[in-house]
């Protein structure tokens, strides 16, 4: 059931190259423009990184959520959906995941090209990349509640930030903490498992509050 | 003599019920603040350490208690508000949410004040001010979620999600902040250090915690019969009401 939203999500997103691409090229503009702003000194900018990074994913991330229900919502699928006899939790698992796949990979793909801008070493670079890879699902998951809860309100995409980014900290401060914990030589491993644990968490928990979120927001 | 308690999970009840306590709420609560502000401004001892601007734990440690505990109340509130449709239990939960933001913008407020003097710096990114400051986001997403929302219901239930969604975070969000503070060991002077306390002291601040709570109690009790009115406007009663007004 999940499978079929994500195939036909993907498909959309396939369909329309351009929503994708403009979420990636938002992380990487937003990454660059830090160099900018506080100046080209390299041991700054690599004690930065990690931090910028991520802050960057949860910006990207965020952006994109008014995407995940807004266009069903609009044409009745949801609706749809909603009717449908298929839990509606793992339905909506189903377009989190969408939105991870579409937004979160590719940024996670992506960040180690950034991290050599910021002169990051190869161990650094590997764990920057698999803590994004284990957060940036945390982020769609959770995002998804902010997106069902704003749905088809005014100013829905500021607000969403309000939400949402709050319920973000934690992964923020796990992923980036990863990277600085490998550098000082305590190791990833348990920024990486609370990570994981995270993940673990709002895969069973998030679906679920999200459909709750549907219901109300589309009764 | 069994007390029907649903009755008053009615609006129309409720509405005489709390208009009857917020007097008796409201006069503890001003008794209440002046013995304990008497108590922290003029028998407490000056401590030895901190001087006289130790004085501002009388208002700054009840601030930071009724912060946290309003949040807990408000979901408590709201997720009984979305189980059982009782749509009193939801506009308890909007009313409060005000007064514990309130709260939490005044134990920033008052540490900065008193962190100033201390720690010679307004602000510290320690574990408890940055997950204070980040309760404060959590109130205002929740005031403003209900706020763009205009059908009151939805509003009710959107903000009962979010409001849970905040409570299941917060001790993640809390020792997330704390093991994150330890990682990068900037700021060194911790809040859980205070000497021991002399017990005019204590009793001081326990007034004037109780005091607190009366005044969030009747605050929100006037704020839930505001709403109240405003919800039930087209009901007989409330035209009753007006009528007897006039």
């Amino acid at each position: 059931m999940s499978l079929w939203v994500i195939q036909r999500d993907l498909l959309l997103a396939i369909r329309r190259r351009a929503d994708v691409l403009t979420t990636l090229f938002f992380f990487i503009i937003v990454v660059s423009l830090f160099p900018l702003g506080v100046g080209p000194e390299i041991n700054i900018l690599r004690t930065m990184a990690p931090g910028v990074v991520w802050v960057a994913a949860l910006l990207a991330s965020m952006l994109s959520l008014g995407r995940m229900f807004s266009s069903d919502y609009l044409d009745g699928t949801l609706e749809q959906m909603l009717l449908s006899p298929q839990s509606l939790a793992m339905l909506v698992l189903g377009k989190a995941l969408a939105h991870w796949l579409v937004t979160g990979v590719p940024l996670v793909l992506m960040s180690p090209v950034l991290g050599i801008q910021y002169d990051l070493s190869a161990d650094a670079l590997l764990v920057l990349t698999a803590s994004l890879l284990l957060g940036t699902p945390v982020l769609s998951l959770i995002g998804a509640i902010g997106a069902a809860l704003t749905l088809g309100l005014r100013g829905g995409g500021v607000l969403v930030s309000l939400l949402v980014l709050p319920l973000y900290i934690p992964v923020l401060i796990f992923g980036a903490g990863a990277v600085e914990a490998s550098a000082a030589g305590l190791g990833a491993g348990a920024h990486l498992s609370l990570l994981g644990a995270f993940l673990l968490a709002s895969l069973v928990l998030a679906p679920w509050a999200t459909a709750v979120s549907l219901r109300i927001s589309m009764e | 003599m069994a007390i029907n308690w649903f009755k008053y999970s009615s609006p129309a009840s409720f509405y005489f019920l709390a208009g009857k306590m917020i007097p008796l709420f409201s006069i503890a609560a001003t008794i209440l603040f002046a013995a304990g502000l008497y108590i922290g401004f003029f028998v407490a001892p000056t401590d030895f350490q901190q001087g006289e601007a130790y004085r501002i734990i009388f208002i700054h440690v009840p601030a930071a208690w009724m912060s946290m505990f309003l949040y807990v109340m408000m979901a408590i509130w709201a997720g009984i508000g979305l189980a059982f449709n009782t749509r009193l239990s939801s506009m308890m939960a909007t009313a409060i949410a005000p007064t514990g933001a309130m709260f939490t913008f005044l134990a920033l407020w008052t540490g900065a004040l008193w962190g100033k003097p201390m720690w010679g710096t307004w602000w510290v990114w320690d574990a408890r001010l940055t997950s204070e400051l980040i309760l404060l986001f959590l109130y205002i997403g929740f005031m403003s979620l209900q706020a763009a929302i205009d059908d009151p219901r939805r509003a009710d239930k959107a903000g009962a999600v979010i409001a849970l969604v905040g409570v299941v975070n917060i001790p993640i969000i809390y020792f997330s902040v704390k093991w994150w503070n330890t990682l990068h060991q900037g700021a060194t002077v911790s809040v859980t250090q205070s000497p021991k306390m002399a017990t005019t002291m204590l009793t001081g601040m326990l007034i004037m915690s109780i005091a607190c709570w009366m005044y969030a109690i009747a605050v929100i009790l006037i704020r839930t019969r505001t709403i109240i009115l405003e919800r039930e406007r087209h009901t007989a009663w409330v035209g009753e009401l007006r009528g007897v007004a006039q």
